[in-house]
């Protein structure tokens, strides 16, 4: 199983935000991409989902060419985990999680029993049991976005394209979720997942791509490719990367290295 | 649970809306009657009762039922496509282009038939231009543009509405635009009933079939679209359908105001936005409305009240009060 984007272009009528990005996803593959806000991440997820034509280029799934496709087989074979949002009506959580079943029904189709089951199933597995009969709008960001990933998995596809679906969590959550796509990886998943916390990557990524400028770069693992000057270029600080030890084992953390309460200690010396 | 309560409670006033009126009719003639015209035998309630019950009160029912059901169940299509519980049939110039077809045929004293077809196609063609206008415009938000054109072209067709009635015999036509634009149901007929049944049955028929992808569009297109659903393909459908059957019923009834926008809410309130649900009980309790509605209409005054006028009054005050307690039915 394989996404692949050739030499791709994408933007919107009119406006070009970036060309000629190469990038692949398996299954069993984090895949990390970083870009500072604005920098087209947004943009690139939707032309690789389908949600919009490619200006150029080509994004093929399997080898067949995604946007010539129906979108009930991208469906099957891709699901999207958005920012989370309010959303508009208060459905509640099983409501919502059981829509990424809508994959698997014909068009005139309602979800079985066994749709049902399955949505509990990946409402269990991301932790949210208590949660389901909850209105969607009315528990808090992160409960949100972890239902959202439920529904992700309901949605049973072998790639998932997560877009920051750790940037309106607190701390705990946020390691929940990178957890939950370490496991994912581990079960055969292949996970394309965009984030700000360039961490992160270090923590879950196989490989990592840098968004930026118009230009998709795919550096390799993290631990050869990110270094502070990719960071630099991409965020425009400076950043050190240091090794320190987490249970036992060697784990690289980016810290910036101008932050204002750094300074303040260092005249007060 | 709630769907055979609605039932059951629709029943009830269809049993109370044969009984009352300037001629009562008790329950037991009204059973007799329908027995025998059932069973196809000669009847001994008197011949009057029996043509109160199977050619003024019958019609008018029905016809009640099926306007009443396809406002609140287009309106109902139309919030959850367009994400906007504020939406309601008339948002994308339905009733404004159905109001011109109509006044256009009043105005040239056409027959009753041609006037209701013109009606229809106003209403169709008026939909039909705003979402070509919308899908002319690219690189917008293609929701946001269609309302807006939609809200356009009825400003549009209301100023020709407002030409004709300036125009017409203030004698003859004039007080038959009004009324039409005042929403009635007190000539409707069997003959209008029955061809206005197709079209209705049609949409409703659409709606229930695509009634679970109509919910996963609430979503939004992207995630919608992400899950599956053919988002481009399936808006069309839905607004077509939704748009047919409201052509189709205010082709018999005039303009009716407010069921559309009110039913779904109340609907919403006890079985929740899940459209697979929501929709059986917004065509219920819209059926059960309209006729509670136009019963009020025939019986409580001398003369005939319209029934726009009588929307207007119950839906404000019901819609103020949804807005100030019950949020909970967008949030």
């Amino acid at each position: 199983m394989k996404l692949e984007a050739r030499n791709l272009g994408y933007g919107y009528r009119g406006h070009v935000v970036g060309r000629g990005a190469n990038l692949g996803l398996s299954a069993g593959e984090v895949v990390c991409i970083l870009g500072p806000n604005g920098g087209g991440k947004t943009t690139l997820f939707r032309t690789l989902l389908g949600l919009i034509p490619p200006i150029e280029g080509q994004v093929l799934i399997e080898g067949m060419d995604l946007h010539a496709s129906p979108r009930a087989t991208i469906a099957r074979l891709v699901g999207y985990v958005p920012q989370a949002h309010l959303g508009y009506f208060p459905f509640s959580v099983q409501d919502v999680v059981l829509m990424g079943r809508t994959a698997h029904l014909s068009p005139f189709a309602v979800p079985s029993r066994r749709d049902r089951e399955l949505a509990a199933a990946a409402i269990e597995r991301v932790g949210l049991a208590h949660l389901v009969d909850a209105v969607y709008t009315r528990i808090s960001g992160g409960e949100r976005q972890l239902a959202l990933i439920a529904r992700a998995l309901a949605q049973a596809t072998p790639l998932l394209v997560m877009d920051e679906p750790t940037a309106s969590l607190d701390f705990g959550n946020q390691v929940h979720v990178l957890e939950t796509v370490a496991k994912l990886a581990g079960e055969g998943i292949g996970v394309l997942i965009s984030t700000h916390d360039p961490d992160q990557t270090f923590q879950c990524a196989d490989r990592v791509v840098l968004v930026h400028r118009g230009s998709v770069t795919d550096i390799g693992p993290p631990e050869e490719g990110l270094d502070a000057t990719r960071l630099r270029e991409l965020y425009g600080i400076e950043v050190q990367i240091s090794t320190v030890e987490v249970a036992g084992r060697p784990r690289r953390v980016c810290i910036p290295a101008a932050v204002g309460k750094q300074s303040a200690i260092f005249s007060r010396e | 649970m709630a769907i055979a309560l609605a039932v059951f409670g629709l029943g009830c006033l269809v049993v109370l809306a044969f009984a009352v009126g300037r001629f009562p009719v008790s329950p037991g003639d009204f059973a007799k009657v329908i027995w025998d015209w059932l069973s196809g035998g000669t009847s001994e309630v008197p011949a009057t009762v029996q043509t109160v019950i199977l050619n003024v009160r019958g019609p008018r029912i029905l016809a009640a039922i099926v306007v009443g059901a396809a406002l609140a169940g287009a309106g109902a299509a139309y919030q959850s496509l367009f994400r906007n519980p504020l939406v309601s049939p008339d948002i994308l110039g339905v009733s404004s282009g159905a109001a011109l077809g109509a006044v256009l045929g009043i105005f040239f004293s056409l027959d009753v038939v041609f006037i209701q077809g013109l009606a229809f196609i106003g209403g169709l063609a008026a939909v039909a231009t705003a979402y070509f206008i919308a899908s002319r415009m690219r690189g917008h938000d293609p929701i946001l543009v269609l309302v807006l054109a939609g809200v356009v072209i009825g400003a549009l067709l209301g100023a020709g509405v407002a030409l004709i009635k300036y125009l017409a015999d203030p004698y003859n036509q004039l007080p038959a635009i009004t009324y039409w634009l005042l929403g009635s149901l007190a000539a409707a007929t069997r003959a209008d009933f029955l061809s206005v049944l197709p079209a209705a049955a049609i949409g409703i028929a659409v709606l229930w079939l695509l009634r679970w992808r109509i919910s996963v569009l609430a979503l939004g297109d992207d995630e919608a679209a992400s899950v599956g659903v053919e988002t481009g393909r399936i808006r069309v459908a839905v607004i077509a359908a939704a748009t047919l059957m409201t052509a189709a019923v205010v082709s018999i009834s005039g303009i009716i105001g407010w069921v559309g926008l009110l039913i779904p809410h109340f609907a919403r309130l006890m079985v929740g936005p899940d459209f697979t649900r929501l929709f059986p009980v917004t065509a219920l309790l819209g059926a059960a409305f309209m006729l509670s509605v136009d019963t009020v209409a025939r019986t409580a005054g001398r003369i005939e009240l319209p029934l726009g006028v009588l929307t207007a009054v119950i839906g404000t005050p019901l819609f103020l009060w949804l807005l100030a307690t019950a949020r909970r039915s967008w949030q």
